[in-house]
């Protein structure tokens, strides 16, 4: 019994090294993704959209540029010290080690914002993360790609004061900020205060405990205070509490504006027909109309490789969301080999050239079969942000309906802001800031 | 037969009361301490040494702190991820504010910040006990948490309550690689793993046992009450407060408060039932425990099932096999690690002839 229990752990174990050997022209993307835990769902969708653009690329196009793509997940159940190990982890597997680290928390990626500078590997967080790290001079290594928090508050500003009838009719108005009570939810602060002080609003800021199933004293406070809107800052179960609780408390669910991390089906349809009519912002649609996600449905689910378990979210927010995480990746790479060659895997270096000079058009969009499924992504050296667009939907009772077209950001009030809060962080920490003008 | 103490005589009362009185046992702990000072360097690649054996060290020293608490002196806590927590945010501003304040001081600082949050919320245990006690100390978790994020003032006004912990120099020297953090953070966890070793061995372990086995009979017998429980509030606190400050210096790096949540504080418990309640060594072999076991089923599971099965349901199946393994060992082994390796010293001392 002993001997053979031996035997079976060191099988496991010779498996395991067998695991990482390395194979010759494959790019390895590690994914530190969760699928447990409070906001496990989330995960899955978006993990299970990546993945499936991937495996669509490998088996439609053969790779990029010749170059097969291998991933690896690594479970980090949404918590700080198991994102670290996951990035210790995955960061020498493959070729040329992790091509990039997409962690899809907050947490994590303050976690690992030192260290990435370090082991040269780029940091990517679509939509979330580090804001200030929108400045590449100070973090040449981090890439909040498409949207930061404060650009997004300001465009649902923005978007509040259409709904108002123009910016100026929001001067005496009074916005609560619902927010989930952690770094994530904080980073819509002090945009917010900026954006009350121009347009003359008031803004109302109610904490909400992670993970945030229990709202009743929040509402109360918002039924007494009146606010004309809120703006729901949540994440996981928070969402479709806090639409649920609206219901109860008698808050009419369209003055409730939503973050992107607040306008999934995951949010809504566990709240039921009373989340009709609740809008949240996004920077990619919904739908499996697109022929992008056409493709993946004939290339992937046709043949069964498919990564979701519940099929029928194919074209649901999160999942789209996670294609749009794919395609970036993709285009990253693709960019990267025109200038490195094709045909061999890229270092993590080259793979930040390419995040770094990435320019999706609406030429490209349409090439990818992704024409307003996701706005136009421009990244340069000074901006590592790229577009700052965002798209409004409503949800009907049964899928979400777009509302607006691309929302721009309002970058002359947050770029200042980033530029000042990158300034501070590179005093803090000695980085002396790249000079753009002389690189390439 | 390996563990034989015959002719090992003691013939002064320094002998006879040293930390490992078995002449096996020192060696056996100096080959350890030297493997691991000299030998896990040299052998250990990055990834071990920075995302395995340093956060193991660390966990050692937090669940050190609750196992003098509520292994030694009974009083059940809730609240070691908040202690860590003072701990790491008490050495961060320290470091910020006071220019030229050395590592190791800041790091003691750190500990006393902790110490004293740890006295405050251990007031409430000179009158209730128990579970009433483990609901007071959720409260410090909840309530730390709280105020390190709604005051701005500890997170040096950064935008989203994040501190980035400075870089750690000691005598000019800058601790960078990961070899030398892991180092630095074994040289603290030893002396002070040492230090509580001692400690529980005194007039205040034996204090804090008295009152743990009988609080109303350790009155009577003249121990004060008041005094030994907050005491050992302080001390558990200090080293959770210096296991904060390590997480946040040679660990993580950048840390938010709810980064120190309740599961860690949970963690922490299960540490020290599985490694064993009241023992200073099962405090490392907890902490091994849960950390090392979750990364070895992410690695192990995959593995094994591979394609069979979707990513989510191997997800979840690591945490069904790792709930299953903790329920199965407290059953095999209630008083937890420790106790089978005691189990097993006494195996040695009779073998090869057991009565």
């Amino acid at each position: 019994m002993k001997l053979k229990q031996t035997v079976v752990l060191g099988a496991a174990i010779a498996g395991l090294l067998g695991s990482a050997a390395a194979y010759s022209a494959e790019q390895f993307i590690g994914l530190p993704s969760y699928r447990v835990g409070p906001y496990g769902a989330n995960g899955a969708s978006l993990y299970g959209g990546w993945i499936d653009y991937m495996q669509m690329v490998n088996d439609r196009d053969g790779g990029v540029g010749g170059v097969k793509l291998v991933w690896e997940e690594c479970e980090t159940e949404y918590n700080n010290a198991r994102g670290v190990e996951c990035y210790e982890r995955l960061k020498n597997k493959g070729e040329t080690g992790n091509s990039s680290f997409q962690p899809l928390s907050t947490g994590i990626t303050y976690s690992v914002i030192d260290k990435v500078a370090e082991d040269k590997i780029p940091l990517v967080t679509i939509g979330y993360g580090r804001t200030d790290a929108a400045d590449g001079r100070v973090f040449p290594w981090v890439f909040p790609l498409i949207t930061t928090y404060w650009s997004q508050a300001s465009a649902i500003v923005k978007y509040i004061g259409m709904k108002a009838g123009g910016m100026d009719k929001l001067k005496g108005k009074k916005i609560g900020l619902l927010y989930h009570d952690s770094a994530y939810g904080k980073e819509s602060h002090a945009i917010m205060d900026k954006l009350a002080e121009k347009h003359g609003f008031e803004v109302v800021k109610i904490a909400v405990a992670h993970p945030g199933n229990e709202q009743q004293a929040q509402w109360l406070q918002i039924r007494k205070e009146r606010p004309d809107y809120v703006i729901l800052w949540g994440w996981g179960v928070m969402n479709s509490t806090a639409i649920k609780t609206a219901a109860k408390t008698g808050y009419p669910r369209d003055k409730i504006v939503g973050v992107w991390w607040s306008g999934s089906e995951e949010d809504v349809i566990p709240a039921g027909s009373v989340a009709k009519g609740y809008t949240a912002a996004g920077f990619n649609v919904a739908g499996a109309g697109y022929p992008v996600i056409k493709d993946i449905e004939q290339h992937v689910y046709a043949k069964g490789h498919g990564n979701m378990e519940k099929k029928d979210l194919v074209g649901s927010v999160l999942y789209n969301r996670g294609v749009v995480h794919g395609i970036i990746m993709v285009e990253a790479l693709r960019t990267a080999q025109k200038k490195f060659g094709e045909g061999k895997a890229l270092t993590g270096e080259q793979v930040r050239w390419g995040f770094e000079h990435l320019d999706i058009d609406a030429a490209r969009l349409k090439a990818l079969g992704a024409s307003g499924f996701m706005p136009h992504l421009k990244v340069s050296c000074e901006d590592h942000e790229g577009s700052g667009k965002v798209k409004f939907q409503t949800w009907d009772g049964n899928q979400w309906k777009v509302v607006t077209d691309w929302v721009e950001a309002d970058r002359g009030v947050v770029r200042p802001m980033i530029e000042a809060s990158a300034a501070a962080y590179a005093k803090e920490k000695g980085i002396t800031p790249r000079d753009c003008s002389k690189e390439m | 037969m390996l563990y034989r103490e015959a002719g090992q005589f003691k013939t002064t009362y320094e002998a006879d009361q040293q930390i490992f009185p078995i002449a096996q046992d020192r060696i056996g702990i100096a080959l350890l301490i030297g493997v691991f000072a000299l030998v896990v360097p040299l052998i250990a690649d990055e990834y071990w040494l920075k995302a395995i054996i340093t956060p193991v060290l660390i966990f050692s020293l937090a669940a050190i702190g609750l196992n003098i608490l509520t292994g030694y002196a009974g009083q059940l806590s809730l609240g070691s991820a908040a202690f860590m927590a003072v701990g790491a945010f008490g050495a961060y501003n320290v470091i910020l504010r006071i220019d030229g304040m050395p590592f190791i001081l800041a790091l003691i600082l750190g500990g006393v910040c902790a110490a004293i949050v740890g006295i405050l919320f251990g007031l409430p245990s000179l009158r209730i006990k128990g579970f009433y006690l483990a609901v007071a100390t959720l409260a410090a978790q909840f309530f730390i948490v709280w105020v390190l994020v709604k005051v701005e003032w500890f997170s040096n006004y950064s935008s989203s309550g994040v501190i980035t912990a400075q870089a750690i120099e000691i005598f000019g020297y800058t601790f960078e690689s990961p070899e030398s953090k892991y180092l630095l953070t074994l040289a603290i966890v030893v002396v002070m793993a040492l230090l509580a070793k001692n400690m529980v061995r005194s007039t205040t372990g034996r204090m804090w046992m008295a009152v743990r086995d009988m609080d109303v009979a350790a009155e009577v017998i003249g121990i004060r009450l008041m005094r030994t429980k907050l005491l050992a509030f302080a001390v558990s606190s200090f080293y959770c407060g210096v296991a904060g400050a390590l997480y946040a210096y040679a660990y993580i790096g950048t840390v938010e408060p709810e980064g120190f949540n309740l599961d860690l504080s949970f963690k922490i418990l299960f540490m020290i039932i599985i490694g064993g309640v009241g023992s200073i060594m099962g405090s490392f072999l907890g902490a091994a425990f849960i950390v090392l076991l979750p990364i070895f089923l992410d690695n192990f599971v995959p593995v094994v099932l591979g394609d069979l099965v979707s990513a989510s349901f191997v997800s979840n199946l690591q945490l069904i096999v790792f709930g299953g393994l903790i329920i199965f060992f407290l059953i095999v082994e209630p008083h937890g690690l420790a106790r089978l390796w005691q189990i097993g010293k006494e195996k040695l001392r009779l073998w090869p002839f057991p009565h």
